[in-house]
């Protein structure tokens, strides 16, 4: 039998949380190095695994581990990777890494209880990734829940409290949606497994019980996108979590979501998936509305972290727009020139969500260092920032335009791509969700780096900032070379994603 | 090995020039000049081998296009996309023009930017550094072979043109209402990314219909045949594709409506309005039609078109018109030429509209060079004027420091180099008003502007604006006489105010003591300005024409030769579809149209004179353009005329406000504003509302209800548990704290580990993985 990397890598964070229980919390310094070590260690597993998927190719699951786990209900413990999560897994480990890392040196407070939520939250987010059964899929969706509540609600800012419960609970909501969903495709398929249940197709003959089905999965994972109107949550809580808990917020929670809308809701019910973009186009409608309507509502912002919170709205608009492409495309994928274009939609929706991921996350922690110094994210009352911290100004005017999508870096190929599959099926929405990408232009040059960076230098008031520090610039620079190398040279990413588009597509019926 | 193979080259010596200066060599000026001089020097000598390798490539079956091997790089479903290296005429004349001006510019940066002066600029290497990407942008944009490598150095070309009219940022004006270069950035930025959604979403349904974006693929002629009859949202997919890609066109090369960012671009530095916003970056608009040619010519020209004109025609000879009208009433020096600009593009884009595709790509080049010309001339006569203005400055402030007074600002204007605030009131070294006379302070930069402007004006025969404008002209007038008289009438405005322009900035008397002490500029940068006017002149011999009266045929028309032949190849294959209109002329003579074009120079150039050099403007002497239009009632025109016709201020009042009204509106209506729920959120919030309520009636049930019962089976309980409560200290109590103390024995246990070292936790780290790695195996082995 083969070494089982991927159950390895799920629990190393796990391990790594029980261990720091073991050390006494006066101990910091030990805490955050074991911390930093454990989260390390799962990212060097994570690339371990990611080039044993793309030497295979990518398409399907590899690594398979299942074994029974509650035989009664015939469940088992199924995990795999695939072209999609290899990369997300890979996301996450290396978000968490450089989040242990940063707060090594921004994180004073309950050092022992922040480092253990965070392991917990990365095996959470693991599992998702990794789950190929649906109640082990329910089980770590709901674990990564209980971390990510309590990192806003101890380590947040004013009204952490409030914005905890009120993330807490309507995630919950959603999940509710999705047990029952789980359920009732238990009792229609029997059986629990995310791979036969697609080829099982669940409740086909029956058009309303399976709108009501793909409606319950699709409204759950609506909210962790969060597509528009289920956004709202969003805004409060990344604008009181911590810097790192906003960084794990954007750069993974949000994507389990979407990968939730591509591993399960897309292959399950493709149908009422394609009903739901053509024929009633509820879908679409959410997607460019999230991508316009979020981008015009962080024109509004004058906070900045809540800017950046409401950019991610609209950034994850594409994603939903780009698995709309691919489930317009479902039925007529026999012509190549439309299955390139489903896959094109999937490989953008993938794309964003790993380009999201390194670009909203590096400006989450930009946010943080610049408000730790500031202890304000007012943006009016900067100005001319440019002058006195050119380094800093130099880091956020890189990932602002990977932000706004600009070709060279990496949020390009997902706008690209979206696009491309979307014009093909769905064009109304796709001329409409390109004005995202003007006012994604307006907002970070306008209000983010013209209110901070450029204009006449306070220099009474803003003089004595200080320029980034050294533990600040090797966080930042992975998330940077990520954004330019992948900017010019895509392929890595995106044919391990074209593989696992291309397999989902043809898996459909 | 075939030396185009090695075209990759070119971009990526200015690319690593930028990296260089970026990470290293930013401390030190100097060598930062040098780098990104010496990356475009070996761009240049790089391209000129291609060049000359290009054009001396045996003709395969009509087609010049070498296209190198192909390396992989995106890839969507079924369909690979793959980069390499394509050489076709329409890239050649580029790689000969774009590195020989950016050369020129990049030389003269260095004295404008005072180099070894107290007054140099205090982020000198980050211009270099950001000139350096930009001409890496515009090469990278030439060399590859498709058009989704066009688009992202285009986009990355897009971005240098932000940074670099913004990289004064910190500068200011005394009148609120004139636009700082901050802002100036952001609107060229925003107002391109206008078109540049156009040109994304073309580009996105190009490569959705024919899956691939090489230019060997959309270019075949199966595949041009197929896109002009798919059908797509009530017109083929091919006219769709062409209008969405000259969105971009209108954005990038400024024309009508999307104009209005050119002329504010030039706050930035005068070398970069020269490089950028005047001869390569706004011409890649232009290029980008040229490349794109034959799926303009297979686009149903019937959609849209204006009066009989096709819209891009309309659009091209709109802008020369309206532009060169605006220029008429111009003050600023570099004003004047940012609205030539536009008109210039406007030729362009009109003459490609027509079908004059060779006409269009050769104005393009002798454009690239007369205006990068003027614009460096206008700098040059900027920089002497502005230290004309210091030499008073500091000697008055020598008088002042001479009386005791101290003069703050005086020392506050030396620090900051560019800081044109005064006490005195704002000193525009810009406005044409504040010069005149500079022939003689500064003869070679005289000479110079003089021969760019004779050039720009299409003075007959002696230029090479003359050759390639009335080549336009000539097609024009057999193509679309409509076209042809308001290109003609925009050539003969042009003529006028270039005169104006001369006679005002450098005839009569010096109307300003900085005038009159204005130097000529250092050799750093009128070399530059000379080896420029060279082009400016013998460039147009590459492209006389054959049947030309008396010097037709001395020089072969190389121009059309080489360039035609691709749309000739091109043609042969469509010759059946492409509207008789769209083909090119028939190379014979025709004389009206050529009388005509030397009337239209020559009159617009008297006229200039008659108004402006016969009796030369004399200070505080209103314009006497200005004068003749208020005696005849129509003050308001000109006042138009100056203030853009108002474009700035619609777009104000009809897009930017109410975008930002309308996000106001979203973000009130999505979360509303200080602890009030707006709509989106307060609906959340309505149905959190609802379940609290339902939850506090069933706790009420359950208080008083539930309880109840509970109650009373716990009274029971209690009864019972009494009897238990023995049992419940000695054996449970035990227990549990048994476990406690075993607890605090494990952690006495485990405290000597923790030794507060590294290399000791790593290790228990590596053990702790290494025994769940084993716990793993012990568990598999025990299942299977």
């Amino acid at each position: 039998m083969n070494f089982p990397i991927l159950s390895v890598t799920l629990f190393a964070p796990l391990v790594g949380a029980l261990f720091i229980l073991l050390i006494p919390r006066d101990n910091v310094n030990t805490i955050r190095r074991v911390g930093t070590a454990f989260a390390l260690l799962t990212l060097i597993l994570s690339v371990t695994i990611w080039v044993n998927v793309a030497q295979a190719g990518g398409g399907g699951m590899q690594l398979e581990e299942i074994y029974p786990w509650i035989p009664a209900f015939n469940v088992q413990y199924h995990i795999g990777v695939d072209g999609l999560s290899a990369p997300l897994l890979f996301l996450t480990a290396l978000l968490t890494t450089l989040v242990t890392f940063y707060s090594s040196y921004a994180i004073d407070e309950r050092v022992k209880e922040y480092y253990f939520l965070f392991l917990l939250l990365e095996m959470g987010m693991t599992g998702v990734f990794l789950a190929l059964d649906l109640v082990l899929f329910y089980v770590f969706w709901e674990i990564g829940l209980v971390p990510m509540f309590l990192l806003i609600g101890v380590w947040g800012g004013a009204r952490r409290l409030y914005a905890a419960i009120k993330f807490f609970l309507y995630t919950l909501v959603g999940s509710v949606f999705m047990l029952l969903a789980i359920i009732g495709v238990y009792f229609q398929t029997g059986t629990f497994d995310i791979l036969e249940i697609a080829a099982a197709q669940p409740f086909a003959g029956n058009f309303t019980w399976a709108s009501i089905a793909f409606w319950a999965f699709f409204v759950a994972f609506a909210i962790k996108v969060p597509a528009f109107p289920f956004h709202t949550w969003l805004p409060d809580a990344h604008t009181e979590a911590p810097t790192s808990g906003s960084v794990i917020l954007a750069g993974v929670l949000l994507k389990l979501g979407a990968y939730g809308l591509i591993r399960i809701t897309l292959p399950f019910f493709p149908a009422q998936f394609r009903y739901f973009v053509l024929d009633v186009p509820i879908i679409p409608i959410m997607a460019v509305v999230s991508i316009a309507y979020g981008a015009m509502v962080c024109m509004a912002q004058w906070d900045l972290k809540r800017l950046v919170a409401y950019s991610s709205v609209a950034h994850m608009g594409y994603v939903t727009l780009g698995v709309c492409a691919a489930a317009a495309g479902f039925g007529s994928l026999g012509d190549p020139t439309n299955f390139s274009a489903a896959a094109s939609g999937l490989n953008g929706a993938a794309f964003q969500m790993f380009a999201h991921g390194i670009i909203t996350g590096g400006m989450f922690f930009l946010v943080g260092m610049i408000y730790d110094r500031a202890h304000t994210r007012d943006l009016q009352v900067f100005g001319g920032l440019g002058k006195q911290i050119p380094y800093y100004y130099g880091i956020v005017m890189v990932t602002g335009f990977a932000s706004l999508g600009l070709p060279g870096l990496a949020g390009f190929w997902s706008e690209f791509f979206v696009f491309r599959g979307a014009i093909r099926f769905i064009p109304v929405a796709a001329f409409i969700g390109v004005l995202g990408v003007v006012f994604t232009a307006a907002y970070i040059l306008w209000k983010v780096v013209q209110h901070l960076f450029l204009g006449e230098l306070d220099k009474e008031k803003w003089g004595k900032l200080t320029d980034m520090t050294w533990w600040e610039k090797v966080t930042m620079w992975p998330l940077i070379i990520l954004m330019v190398v992948l900017g010019f040279y895509p392929a890595p990413l995106l044919n391990s994603f074209n593989a696992a588009a291309m397999a989902i597509l043809q898996a459909l019926p | 090995m075939e030396i185009l193979n090695l075209a990759w080259l070119i971009p990526l010596f200015p690319a690593l020039a930028f990296v260089a200066i970026a990470l290293f060599t930013y401390r030190s000026r100097a060598l930062s000049h040098w780098v990104t001089i010496s990356g475009i020097g070996l761009a240049f000598l790089a391209a000129q081998v291609v060049f000359w390798r290009a054009v001396t490539l045996p003709v395969k079956g009509g087609e010049h296009a070498f296209e190198s091997a192909i390396a992989p790089w995106v890839i969507a479903g079924v369909e690979r996309l793959g980069i390499g290296v394509y050489v076709d005429p329409a890239s050649t004349i580029m790689l000969f023009m774009v590195p020989l001006v950016c050369m020129m510019i990049f030389i003269y940066s260095v004295g404008y930017m005072n180099f070894g002066t107290p007054e140099v600029d205090p982020r000198y290497s980050r211009f270099f550094c950001y000139l350096s990407l930009f001409a890496m942008g515009m090469l990278g944009m030439v060399v590859f072979n498709n058009l989704l490598a066009f688009f992202i150095f285009w986009e990355i070309m897009g971005t240098c043109s932000y940074l670099l009219i913004g990289f004064w940022y910190d500068k200011s004006y005394p009148d609120p209402d004139k636009i700082t270069p901050k802002e100036a950035g952001l609107k060229a930025f925003i107002v391109t990314k206008i078109g540049d959604l156009f040109f994304m979403l073309g580009l996105a349904l190009l490569y959705a219909q024919v899956g691939s974006l090489a230019y060997h693929d959309i270019f075949a002629p199966e595949t041009l045949d197929q896109l002009a009859h798919t059908q797509f949202l009530g017109s083929t997919a091919a006219t769709w594709i062409a209008l969405l890609l000259f969105g971009g066109t209108v954005g990038k090369s400024a024309q009508f409506p999307l104009h209005v960012w050119l002329p504010d671009a030039m706050e930035g530095p005068t070398p970069v309005s020269a490089l950028i916003h005047a001869a390569t970056m706004v011409s890649a608009g232009v290029f980008l039609v040229v490349r794109t040619f034959p799926i303009f010519q297979v686009a149903n020209a019937s959609v849209l078109a204006v009066g009989g004109i096709p819209f891009v025609a309309f659009i091209g000879a709109f802008t020369a018109i309206f532009s060169s009208i605006m220029a008429i009433a111009q003050d600023d020096i570099k004003g004047v030429l940012a609205f030539s600009t536009i008109s210039q593009l406007g030729y362009m884009v009109a003459a490609l509209g027509i079908g004059a595709y060779v006409a269009g790509a050769f104005h393009l080049i002798t454009h690239a060079f007369f205006k990068a010309l003027l614009f460096l001339g206008s700098g040059s006569v900027i920089h002497g004027v502005e230290h004309g203005h210091h030499i008073i400055h500091e000697h008055a402030h020598g008088e002042h420091a001479a009386h005791g007074g101290a003069d703050k600002h005086g020392r506050h204007e030396e620090q900051e180099g560019h800081s044109h605030e005064d006490v005195e009131g704002w000193f525009n070294p810009n406005d044409m008003k504040n010069m005149g006379g500079l022939a003689k302070r500064m003869p070679r930069t005289f000479w110079t502007f003089l021969i760019g402007g004779l050039a720009l004006s299409g003075f007959p025969l002696f230029t090479a604006g003359f050759w390639s404008k009335d080549e336009i002209l000539a097609q024009a007038f057999e193509l679309s006489p409509a076209v042809f008289w308001t290109l003609g009438i925009a050539a003969g405005i042009t003529a006028f105010y270039t005169m104006r322009q001369i006679c005002l900035t450098f005839l009569g008397k010096p109307r300003t003591e900085a005038a009159e002490h204005a130097p000529e500029s250092v050799s750093w940068m009128t070399v530059p300005l000379i080896i420029l006017a060279i082009f400016a002149v013998s460039l147009g011999w590459a492209g006389i024409p054959e049947h030309f009266p008396v010097i037709g045929g001395i020089v072969p028309n190389w121009f059309h030769h080489f360039v035609g032949a691709t749309i000739e190849t091109a043609e042969s294959g469509h010759a059946a579809r492409v509207a008789g209109h769209f083909a090119e002329t028939a190379h014979g003579f025709v004389w009206q149209p050529l009388v005509l074009s030397v009337v239209f120079a020559l009159g617009g150039l008297g006229l200039g004179w008659l108004v402006y050099g016969r009796r030369p403007l004399v200070a505080g002497e209103m314009d006497p353009v200005e004068g003749a239009m208020r005696n005849v009632g129509l003050g308001w025109l000109y006042e138009a005329m100056a203030n853009r016709f108002y474009f700035d201020e619609l777009y104000q009042a009809v897009i930017v406000r109410p975008s930002i009204w309308l996000a106001d509106m979203f973000d009130a209506f999505d979360y509303g504003k200080s602890g009030g729920h707006g709509v989106v959120d307060g609906a959340v919030m309505a149905l959190g509302s609802i379940g609290k309520l339902m939850s506090e009636v069933s706790g009420w049930v359950d208080d008083k209800v539930v309880d109840g019962l509970v109650d009373l089976a716990g009274s029971a309980g209690v009864l019972l548990s009494n009897g238990f409560n023995g049992f419940d200290i000695k054996v449970i109590d035990g227990a549990v704290n048994g476990v406690g103390k075993a607890v605090k024995g494990g952690g006495k246990a485990v405290r000597p580990i923790q030794t507060g070292k590294l290399q000791d936790y790593l290790l228990l780290a590596s053990f702790a993985v290494l025994a769940l790695i084993l716990t793993f195996f012990v568990i598999l082995y025990l299942q299977i």
